[in-house]
Parts: C-alpha cells; structure tokens; sequence
C-alpha cells in the first residue's frame, strides 16, 4: 500500500483504536430513558394475571384498545379466511401479493382507507385516495412530515401535554426541535391564541425558525377532542406566520360521540384558498381505532401536491406490508362492517370512561373531562407534598411500587403543571379494571387514615 | 415567517481622507489642508490603522447579519424554484414574510384582539394566496431531484408498470429485465402445499395483533439466522440476538448510515454499485457517498490504491470518511469478493479505524461454482472484538424468497452499541405483524428451506448460462457473475459515442426499439460508458431467446447506424 498509508496512520486513529458511532445513535434523543418507559420495564418483569398472578403490576400506560377485538375476529372468521389474508384470489395470489412493492400502495386498500377515514368523520369531509400515503404506522408518518416541513435545527410548535415519543419521532433523527405551547389546566388545557404567540416568540428569540404546529386531535394524552373555534384560531396563525399545519388524529375513531369531533379536514372542506390548504396534513393509523398496532399501518394525508409526491417517495423506508394491505382492504371497505365497528367501539369506549372516572370520583380524584381516546387524564396534585416535578415522580413511583399500577407521569408528557397522570383502561378487561380501581380505592383510604 | 431585525446601518467611514467635494475650491482647501496636516503627522499613523481596522470589524459585522437573512432566503428561493414545476406553489422569494403594510408589533396585538373577524378575513381573501406558498424542507429538493422523474430507473419502471410483458397475454409487452423480483420460484410451491399455515392458522387475531418487540419476533430472528448461516454454507453460525428486522434493505442501510456516520461525512462506495445508494444513504441523513471507481481491466475489482486515495483526497477537502460499503455477492457485476479482498478490507478499514458495511442482500441467490460466498461475518469470526465491532451485514429475505412486498430485512452486527440504536430506530421502520408470523411458518421449516435453495440456484445458474451464451452469440460479453440476479455486460461495441450521452441513447433504444428495460451503467455509477446492468431472475427459460431476438433487433439497429 505504500507510503502515503504510513503517513496518515498515526494521524487518523483515535487514541483508543475503537471505531466511533454517529452522534444519532449515542443521544438519548430517542427519550426511551424516561418514565415513560421505565415503567414498561417494570410491567414486563412482573405483569399482571388474573389467575396466575393477580398482584402484579396493572398496565395503564400503554394505549392500546382491546375493547372491540371479538368484532374484528368474527368478521375475519365469518368471511373465507383465506381470502382475508390474501385478498379475494386466495393463495395463489401470493405471488402477486409478495412481489407488490410499489411505494403508491395498493389502490384498494388506499380507497378502503379513504372511505374508512371519511365515515370515522361522518361524512363531514371527502378524503381523495390519491392523497394517501402508507407508512407502517403513525410514528414513521409523523416522523416524515418532519423530515419533509422542516429542516435540521428549525422547529416544530406542539401544545403540552403531548405524547411523550414525539420527542423521538420529531426530533431524533430529523435534528428537529419542538418548541412546547404551554396549557394548563385554568381552560382544560386548551390551545389558546396568547400561548400560541408565546411559544412563536421563545422560537424566535432563540432563532429557531419555526415550520409548523403540530396537533394531536383528539389529543393524547387529555382525551379530549379540539374545539372547532381553536382549530379555526390554529389554521389562521399557521396562515398568518406561513407554516404548515399537522394534525395527528390517530384517535379520531375513538371519540364517544361522533358529533364532538370536528377534525380539520372538516375544516377544509369549504376552502377554496390552495395556499391555505396546503399546509395542512393529517396523519392517522389503524393502531387505535382498530386496535391493530402490530400490523403497522399509518398514513399521511395531505393537500398538498409537493408532500404528497415527497412522502410517497420517502415511504420507501417504511413501506406498509403488502399482505397487510390485501388483509385490511376488504374489511375497510364492507361499509357496513365498519359503520358497526366505528359505532359500537364508541360506545364501549364511552362506557368504560365512565367506569373509571366514577371509579376515581369515588375515591375522591378528579379527572379531566374527556370525550375521546383510551385513557384518562387523572389529578393528583392535591397528593403531591410539593408541586414539583420530583413530587410527581416521587408519586408515580409510588404508584408503581405500592399500587403496582403502571401509569404515566405528566412530566413525561411535557405538561406544566405537576400532579396530572394519565391512566389508560382500553387494554385490559372490566375486571382488571375493577382491580385496578380497587387497588386505587384502598390507596386512598389509607391515606385518609393519616 | 416574520423577519423582525431592523434595518441596519452601515456604518459610515467616510472620513478617511478622501473627502471634501464640497462647494468651492476654498471650502475644499480649509477641509483639505487641516487634513493634510492629520494625516501626515503621527495622527495619519494613528488613523490610517484606526480606520481600516474599524471599517472592516463593521463589514464583518454587517455581512454576518446579511448571511443570516440570505440562508433563510435561499432556502425559500430554492424550494421556489424546485417547486416550479408544481401546480400549487408560487414561486416567491420572500415565501416567508406577512403582510409588509403591518407594523410588526403592533400588528401582533390587533390580530390577536381582531381574531375572529380575521379568521374568515384571512381564509376569504386573495391577498395570502400571493403572499408565496408555504416553504417545505432542503430535503425535498433531494428527494426530487434525485428521484428525478427522468431518470431510466425510473423512466424504465414506469414503461414497464404500462406495458408488462407476458408471454400468452402480451408477447409484444415490454421486458422487466431491470428490478430483482425472482417471481418465477418463489413461494407459490409452498404455499399451495400447505395454505393452513400460510394463513396462520390457529393463530387468532388477538395473538399478532398487539404491539411486539420493534426490532421483530425473536422465533423469526431464529429462522433468518438459521438462513444465513445457510448461505455461507454453514462456515459462519449467525447469532439471533445480533439481528434487528426492519422493513426492507433500503431502511437497514438508512438505518445504518445514521447510526455510523453524522450529517456532512461520508461513506466510499465501490462503484459500479446499487443504484438504491443515493437514496437509502443520502436523502435523510445528511451523510454523502464518495464513488470509487473500479474499472473493467481490473474485472471490477476493488483497488486498494484507488480506495486509499479516495480516502485521502476526501481528508484533504475535510470530508470525514466514516465507512465503506460493498455489496457481496456484487450489485450489479454479480462478483464474489475473494477472501483475500475482504481481509484486504478489513485491515484499511482498521488502520483508518471505519466502518464496513457489507451488504449480503444476494448472498442466498450464489449460483456460480467457481467461487465461493465469503461473508465479512467469517473474516472477523477469528478477530478481535473491537474489530467486529466495525463490521455491520445487510441482509435481505426478499431478494431470496421473492417477497419483495413482504418488506423484511435485517442488520446483523457485532456492535452492542449499534444494535440497541438500530433497535429503536426501527421503531420507525419496523415489519408487519402478520408479515412476521407468515414468515416464521413459512422459513422455519429446514427441509423447505433446504429444497429452496437448492432449487434456487440450480434454476438462477442455468438461466444465467442461457443468457450469458446468448450475449456472446451477438458479440457482448459479460463479467462473471457468481451470485445475484444480474449479468453486467459489455455492450461498448453498440453505443455510437463512448460518452454517458451515447450510453443512454444506447439505453433508449433497448428500451423502445428493444421493449426491454435494462439499468445503464451511469445509473450504477459506473465510470465507464457503455456497461448494462440485466436483471435475469424474472425470466423463465423459454424467455430468454425472446429477450436475445429483441437485443438482437437493437444490434442490427446500431450497426446499420454506425
């Protein structure tokens, strides 16, 4: 190899000789350190059973809706197996399922998705299926309109409390920052005009420029859809500081009644302004309202022309299997299954809301008023010794050990004010509901006791 | 985006001794003459260093606020002009300011006190729409021009997708002989043998329905490892903790490159090389890919010289080299790097303490028995923990079982560190439930996978020496390809200028006189004119003198035009 090789040698090694890594792969960006999950782990170690092990820690931090899977089982029984998993030819058409890699999707499932959307909405507003992008699952498509709106160090406004992975999704490999709109609970945590221009202005006084707002609708974790009027107020400042518009509504189906939603596609509908439109974007999955977050489905839905052609390319990283496609085509688009599904899955989601709440009112804790989603957003500020972040840890882990009850610190979630918990009850049976509430109940009362 | 930085002064240094154009002559001479008097002294000493160090600390100044504003111009001016061709954006280089008739302060607190009535005021008037259109991300400008409209893979896609050819149906349709699809042995047999467990049977739907580990099921882990270690032949046992699944090979080298190497490094490519580079590696990350060019006298081999001055001109323009990828079997020549290569490999990549990226997407589809299927997993098998710690494989089960749609792929590493990244950032690109336990049935059974194979290969060989002999039949020669789906040739005796102009004549012509669709080497990078790549995995044998007859019709052509 020759001289110039012994020349660069002793320059080029680090003192150490190991190989290095990117600045990406040793952040801690990613968030998964915080309670958020460490809460997880202490769910997986020692889950909960009814019958094999019925003091183990109780999940309520994860959203996951398993309140309507026997209706999606019927179906899938009722109509021929073979043909759900391979589309209407069976296995032979495997082949041709296995081979479909274009990053368009399939032109049935993305009108069954198209149709399924409108009706989660009924019918207030028209989704064209040449507008919808496939991703596997609304991470990768809130993931990629940040990677598409913004550039590396500009920032993306989002009202706390938020989701606690939007601190992945948005940020850690899109270098992207989020600049939080502070709520609190004087309003019930709505968005108003003065927080909106509030965090503008920490952006700009820090010379982040800021590319967008992004809304999650009905938001996780309040469990309470946007009202019209600020939707309204979210489309004109976007307007007016000419950004764009991002509302996940990957809860949109789990709303208790279909009348308190009004999503912003709704919104528009009736406009006619191109320069309006399209900044606006949706994102939505499968994962909640189905409840199939295994299988990976997420979309992007946008008015405008250069996203949609940019996305679609970029989804070629995170491509929607094509089996999934076929299987979920055919039931997405029997109209009458899903207005069943859509209508009876509000209702038990409804139901089991009002369980918990009354449970906890009981036991003498206040929630939030909510409308929508898998959980409840809990306070237990009056408990907390101090109102500070390490008094609301201090609690959870609490929670956690004593209780064995795994629920979500706002903190984790960004919010601004300490105290506030969310609590999920879709992912388990009434009786680990029942269980769960009790566990709290006896809680309490001890601590009256002192 | 409201630009609120108030115009700035320039700074005037006007009095350097140029002045006095005054009224007359003697308004001129009394500012002259007192100036004279400055500025010969020791006053002109002090003045003639005072001034120029002054004047420039302000030019500095002054053009470093200007910088600012122009980068968030530029970036809306090239997002104008790349949008051009979009129907929905006008082209406004000021897409980011308000209304200028507004105050800037006072303009905030009116809308907010105004807002209802400005609602309906915004969404109805006109005015916005010529205010520009909404700015996207540097990025898209990437992403549109790289996966320009107008390039042949795409062009070529697009001809194919409108007019397929199909021996019974469409024998006149045009010939996919550019995409690895492998669609003529694929599961079919399989599944037609046993539908039950192709539907997953017994498995209801609660089971896979819920959210699983991100980086896949350990049992589907088990059974790629189990594939693996099959291809090499057994020489290497691949371990399933050391595997993350991810929803397609271009996802596992983005997945990759963000984890080895930060925005403005880069990774050295071999070239010719998959076309699929300048997207996986590129678009997101920010990270660049240095061709090196291999050249035909050489087979195509890798030149450990060029490879060491590419590394050393990239230092000399501060570009850090963080890895090299190389795909074996080779995409597109088809050659199996030698033993001796990787090792030479392994040792420059060593002394220069990087990555390597080995991507063994075909390493199942190995059809040649000259040589055999090294896989980098072997050469550090016996090293050091910190130099497998460098080595990172790329594995593909589409490209080996014709599931393209499937999308399921793998990084396998030695790297604890790049394993728990690669973990979570699948997250973002992980493999669909249902996707995992059809695959689990369908590889997990060793007999099955060992007819495959074995099957697999036989057919991918044979056709490979139909077309091969077919090529030399009408004088194009092919490198030797041993593993993969494509045969690079030779086609430099057709193409009318030796030029990448004459290359993608050649190429149109293949194409619309030909109506077969092949990837011209530029597309590969290649830095010689006049190499084709030829996808033979979607023929059948009774396809291939179809494929000679219409290459055959291309030849006459350009002879009679030459």
């Amino acid at each position: 190899m020759g001289l110039p090789l012994m020349m660069e040698r002793s320059s080029d090694n680090n003192n150490n000789n190991v190989v290095e890594l990117s600045r990406v792969a040793v952040s801690d960006t990613h968030g998964e350190d915080s309670p958020y999950f460490a809460g997880w782990k202490a769910y997986d170690e020692n889950p909960y059973d009814e019958t094999h092990n019925p003091s183990g820690v109780i999940q309520m931090g994860l959203a996951e809706n398993q309140v309507s899977f026997d209706l999606l089982e019927t179906y899938l029984e009722k109509k021929n197996p073979e043909g759900s998993m391979w589309g209407s030819k069976g296995a032979p058409g495997f082949r041709e399922n296995a081979l479909f890699q274009d990053y368009h999707g399939l032109k049935t499932f993305r009108q069954a998705m198209a149709s399924f959307m409108e009706q989660i909405r009924g019918g207030k507003a028209r989704f064209d299926p040449d507008r919808i992008v496939l991703t596997a699952g609304a991470t990768a498509a809130n993931e990629l309109l940040t990677f598409i709106l913004a550039d590396p160090n500009d920032a993306l406004l989002v009202p706390t409390p938020y989701y606690p992975g939007f601190d992945r999704d948005l940020r850690w490999r899109t270098g992207v920052k989020i600049v939080p709109i502070h709520c609190d609970s004087s309003n019930h945590f709505q968005i108003t005009p003065e927080a909106l221009e509030s965090a503008y202005q920490t952006a700009r006084d820090a010379n982040i420029r800021v590319r967008g707002v992004l809304i999650t609708n009905p938001s996780n974790p309040l469990g309470a859809t946007v009202q019209k009027k600020v939707l309204e107020d979210l489309l004109d400042f976007c307007v007016r500081k000419n950004i764009h518009l991002v509302s996940d509504e990957i809860y949109s189906g789990s709303v208790f009644h279909a009348s308190e939603f009004t999503s912003v596609a709704e919104i528009v509908e009736n406009i006619d302004d191109v320069s309006v439109k399209e900044r606006v974007h949706i994102v939505y999955s499968l994962s909640k309202d189905l409840g199939l977050p295994g299988f990976r489905v997420g979309t992007i839905y946008s008015y405008n022309d250069h996203v949609v052609r940019t996305a679609r390319r970029m989804s070629s990283f995170t491509l929607v299997s094509s089996q999934t496609q076929h299987m979920l085509a055919s039931m997405l688009s029997d109209v009458e299954f899903t207005e069943k599904y859509i209508r009876i899955n509000r209702e038990r989601l409804r139901t089991r809301y009002e369980t918990i709440v009354e449970g906890l009112k009981k036991a003498g804790i206040e929630c939030l008023k909510g409308n929508a989603g898998l959980f409840c957003w809990m306070n237990l500020g009056f408990l907390l010794e101090k109102k500070t972040k390490e008094g609301e840890l201090q609690l959870w882990d609490v929670i956690l050990k004593e209780l064995k009850l795994n629920i979500s610190p706002g903190s984790s979630c960004h919010c601004s004010e300490f105290g506030w918990f969310r609590v999920c009850f879709a992912n388990m049976s009434e009786n680990t509901l029942e269980i769960a509430l009790k566990r709290i109940h006896e809680f309490m009362d001890r601590r009256r006791r002192f | 985006m409201t630009r609120t930085e108030p115009n700035r002064s320039r700074s005037s240094n006007s009095n350097s001794g140029d002045g006095g154009s005054g009224g007359g002559r003697t308004t001129g001479m009394r500012v002259i003459v007192p100036l004279q008097g400055v500025v010969q002294g020791r006053g002109g000493l002090f003045l003639g260093s005072v001034i120029p160090c002054a004047f420039f600390y302000f030019l500095q100044f002054y053009l470093k606020r200007n910088r600012k504003n122009d980068d968030s111009d530029n970036s809306g001016e090239r997002n104008s002009s790349s949008s051009s061709s979009s129907s929905s954006s006008s082209s406004s280089p000021n897409s980011g300011l308000p209304d200028p008739t507004r105050s800037q302060s006072a303009g905030h607190l009116t809308e907010l006190t105004g807002l209802p009535r400005s609602l309906s005021r915004i969404l109805l008037s006109p005015r916005n729409s010529g205010g520009g259109a909404v700015s996207v991300s540097g990025r898209v400008n990437c992403v549109i021009k790289g996966g320009g409209d107008s390039s042949p893979y795409y062009v070529g896609q697009k001809r194919v997708e409108e007019d397929p050819y199909n021996d019974l149906g469409n024998p006149d349709g045009v010939i996919q002989l550019g995409l690895a699809q492998n669609n003529k042995l694929s599961l079919d047999d399989w599944v037609l043998e046993n539908p039950k467990e192709a539907i997953s049977e017994g498995l209801s739907i609660s089971g896979i329905a819920s959210y699983e580990p991100s980086d896949g099921l350990l049992e589907l882990k088990m059974a790629v490892a189990g594939f693996m270690t099959e291809a090499t032949k057994n020489s290497v046992s691949f371990d399933p903790s050391q595997l993350v699944l991810t929803s397609g090979a271009s996802s596992a080298i983005e997945i990759l490159s963000f984890c080895l190497a930060d925005s403005g490094n880069a990774f050295l490519v071999p070239t010719p090389c998959s076309p699929g580079y300048d997207r996986d590696v590129k678009w997101r990350t920010g990270v660049d890919v240095i061709h090196v060019p291999c050249r035909s006298a050489d087979n195509f081999n890798m030149s450990m010289v060029v490879l060491d001055r590419a590394f050393y001109q990239a230092k000399k323009r501060g570009v850090r080299i963080r890895g090299i990828i190389i795909s074996n079997p080779s995409n597109p020549t088809g050659s199996l790097l030698s033993r001796e290569n990787l090792y030479a490999l392994l040792d420059f990549a060593r002394e220069r303490n990087i990555h390597i990226i080995s991507n063994e997407v075909f390493a199942g589809s190995v059809h040649g028995e000259e040589d055999e299927f090294v896989s980098m997993a072997e050469i550090v098998d016996t090293e050091e923990n910190i130099d497998r710690e460098r080595v990172h494989i790329v594995y593909d089960l589409s490209k080996d079982f014709s599931f393209p749609g499937l999308r399921s792929a793998a990084i396998y590493s030695f790297n604890e560190n790049v394993l728990s990244a690669s973990r979570k950032l699948t997250t973002l690109s992980p493999v669909s439930s249902p996707t995992q336990h059809l695959l689990i049935s369908a590889i997990s059974n060793p007999k099955f996978v060992h007819r495959f194979v074995k099957t697999n290969r036989q057919r991918l060989q044979s056709i490979y020496t139909e077309l091969v002999k077919g090529l030399k039949e009408l004088g194009i020669e092919c490198t030797r390809s041993n593993g993969g789906f494509y045969c690079w040739a030779d086609m430099r005796g057709l193409i009318s200028s030796y030029s990448e102009k004459g290359e993608i004549e050649l190429w149109n012509k293949l194409l619309n006189i030909g109506k077969i669709n092949v990837i011209p080497g530029s597309c590969c990078h290649c830095i010689e004119p006049g190499w084709f790549r030829i996808c033979f995995s979607n023929l059948s044998e009774s396809d291939v003198p179809v494929v000679m007859n219409r290459i055959r019709k291309v030849c006459e052509t350009c002879k009679s035009q030459n």
